[in-house]
């Protein structure tokens, strides 16, 4: 996992609910605590702000690879129907962009679909051989854990331990990576 | 607490059930052995499918001559069969892209298999493309690769190109939002997984999936934006299909009605669909708390919409076929509705036009049993309008020298039984293997949207539950 380097000592945070993970993050943070990741079976909506992440750049990535989709479809059809072997059927110009719209377009989305799962998954650090390292397995199924690396937090384990307790966690274990 | 329901709506998951009851009631089928019902109905698919494909070996083996078509008629139901699988598929992505966009919450319990219903839809209308290619070891010829017959391109003006590239796209895009929309589930149940192997193959094809918060941002923008691709490429691949017609110059195929009307026909065979399949899902699987009767009235009404729109098209192409001044295309409307496919086309208008119409009542909009019912029969009222544009259009030609009619063989009808054999059994292998409910966003939608809000929430102790007083009157 990219978040992870070397042997760290973890303590992680089991919590019940979203909406009190969701307010535990905010207040986890205010007592100068850093968290390392928050993890969920499901979508929380506002947790990646809460924990300041910065806002996803996919969209970029997305609006590039379409556009490269763009460019291969009008390149693809200038050179074959306009240069290579122009073709009048029906009395059209052998190349005009109009006619090809529904090329350009498919291969737009197709372009950018592609690339921006790739995109995704390259930078999660995905692939079908990809170990992960999960906190805690249940946080796919019904929990919700925050992972807090104590090597680079400078609070006590014993008060990090309270701090997540007081914010509503219904446990708090140890792991080592 | 942040999350607020609203009064008017009437819950979607019921049964009080809290994240992990989902995950144990759709994991279930998954990491148990087959049932019973399983097994039977895929050994049924199995043999309709090896039959079917031995008949398909024999038609490619043989020539297109096994079939019915004549120097008339050269296209029957090889395009009748495609056009009408491609639109069974449209349905899984305008439940995935479209309501997704729309904030549809209802979408949730039943896109999984919508969506794997696309897929395998898809498929059967491919096949059919390469069977009424005649010579399927060629049919690369249809993609623009240099070749070795000089520089000889495909023809980027045909729609039966346009048709390649969209088909494929669809296909594409559409996989890849299934297999993305299925990761999560996937890494619970490998999380879940007792044995090494289903540990390791799950494990795989989750792609090392964690959960993070992280991940999940980046996932619902990706998913975001895919819905935002997959909608417009719903609206282009149907009215794709609706031009291999439209751009002719036959009586009937040449109107420019086509594309929205193909397009609505689509979504409404495609629901009909859907509704067949969840309908047996749900009892089968016993997920009646998370496919409900809101979710069949949901359709039924996107049923009802589309099947309007469908009946005022008829009439449109019927109008504009007289109002136009044609005589070509006034008598191949006569033709079709009292030419000698009449029955074939006041089957269509009863099956489409006239039955759906019972959705207006809710009692039958919320009854299993109509709806099912009511489902099949628009299915066969979608192909048996297939047929009519395709078949009556073409066999009454400029020439009356050249008027001829289409009687299906064998072998027409053993290929259309064979496409149901491959869809049943690459459906019947989903519905064992992944799960057919999408656990991670059904579980976003409990608290808004369940008849009993979890513990937490309501702020009671741990273990307890409360009852939503928006939906049990009891408790105020």
């Amino acid at each position: 996992m990219s978040d992870v380097h070397g042997s760290s000592k973890f303590l992680v945070g089991i919590f019940d609910d979203d909406d009190v993970v969701l307010k535990a993050v905010k207040e986890v943070r205010n007592s100068g605590v850093r968290i390392q990741e928050v993890y969920s079976p499901f979508p929380i909506h506002g947790l990646d702000i809460a924990l300041g992440h910065p806002r996803s750049r996919l969209g970029i990535a997305a609006f590039l690879f379409g556009l490269s989709g763009t460019l291969t479809a009008l390149a693809l059809t200038f050179y074959t129907e306009g240069f290579d072997w122009p073709m009048i059927v029906g009395g059209k110009d052998s190349y005009s962009p109009v006619i090809y719209v529904p090329v350009i377009f498919e291969l737009t989305v197709l372009f950018c679909a592609l690339g921006m799962v790739g995109t995704f998954i390259v930078s999660n650090g995905m692939g079908p051989t990809v170990k992960p390292l999960m906190y805690d397995l249940r946080t796919t199924d019904n929990k919700f854990a925050m992972a807090i690396d104590l090597s680079k937090n400078n609070i006590g384990e014993s008060d990090i331990e309270q701090i997540l307790k007081k914010s509503g966690a219904a446990e708090v274990n140890v792991k080592q990576f | 607490m942040s999350h607020v329901t609203a009064a008017v709506r009437t819950p979607l998951v019921t049964g009080g059930k809290t994240y992990a009851d989902v995950t144990e009631d759709i994991s279930k089928q998954v990491e148990g052995n087959p049932t019973r019902e399983w097994t039977i109905a895929f050994t049924i698919a199995v043999v309709v499918l090896i039959y079917g494909a031995a008949c398909v070996f024999w038609t490619w083996w043989e020539g297109l001559g096994v079939w019915g078509l004549n120097k008339t008629v050269g296209w029957a139901w090889d395009i009748t069969n495609f056009v009408w699988w491609v639109g069974i598929g449209h349905a899984g992505t305008l439940i995935s892209a479209i309501l997704l966009l729309f904030r549809q919450k209802w979408r949730t319990a039943v896109n999984r298999a919508a969506e794997a219903m696309t897929i395998f839809a898809v498929l059967c209308a491919a096949s059919f493309i390469m069977m009424h290619a005649g010579r399927p070891w060629v049919a690369y010829w249809c993609l623009p690769l240099p070749n070795t017959l000089g520089s000889l391109w495909v023809n980027f003006k045909s729609p039966l190109v346009w048709d390649v590239f969209a088909i494929s796209t669809y296909f594409t895009v559409s996989l890849v939002f299934w297999y993305m929309g299925l990761i999560p589930d996937l890494a619970t149940i490998r999380d879940r997984a007792k044995s090494k192997v289903s540990r390791y193959i799950y494990g795989a094809f989750s792609l090392g999936w964690n959960g993070s918060a992280k991940t999940w941002a980046r996932y619902e923008y990706m998913s975001l934006i895919l819905a935002g691709l997959s909608t417009p490429l719903v609206l282009s691949v149907h009215t794709i299909v609706s031009m291999d017609f439209a751009t002719s110059v036959i009586p009937g195929w040449h109107t420019t009605i086509f594309p929205p009307y193909f397009v609505a026909g689509a979504i409404f065979s495609g629901f009909a669909m859907v509704q067949n399949l969840v309908l047996i899902i749900r009892v089968v699987f016993k997920l009646e708390d998370y496919i409900t009767l809101e979710h069949i009235e949901s359709m039924n009404k996107v049923i009802t919409l589309t099947g309007s729109i469908v009946g005022v098209a008829y009439l449109t192409e019927f109008f504009i076929a007289w109002y136009s001044g044609v005589e070509f295309e006034g008598y191949a409307f006569i033709n079709r509705a009292t030419g000698p496919y009449w029955w074939a086309y006041w089957a269509m208008m009863t099956c489409n036009v006239i039955t759906p119409q019972l959705f207006w009542s809710r009692a039958i909009r919320r009854s299993i049993v109509w709806t099912f019912v009511l489902s099949v029969i628009v299915n066969i009222g979608m192909w048996f309008e297939r047929f009519v544009i395709i078949v009556t259009s073409l066999h009454r030609d400029y020439l009356p020298s050249s008027w001829a009619m289409f009687h299906p063989t064998l072998f027409d009808i053993s290929d259309y039984i064979f496409s149901f054999g491959f869809f049943f059994t690459l459906f019947l292998l989903f519905s064992k293997f992944l799960p057919v409910v999408n656990m991670a966003e059904v579980k976003t939608i409990i608290k808004s949207s369940s008849e009993i809000l979890p513990a937490s929430v309501s702020g009671v102790a741990k273990g307890e539950r409360v009852t939503n007083p928006t939906f049990n009157k009891d408790v105020e």
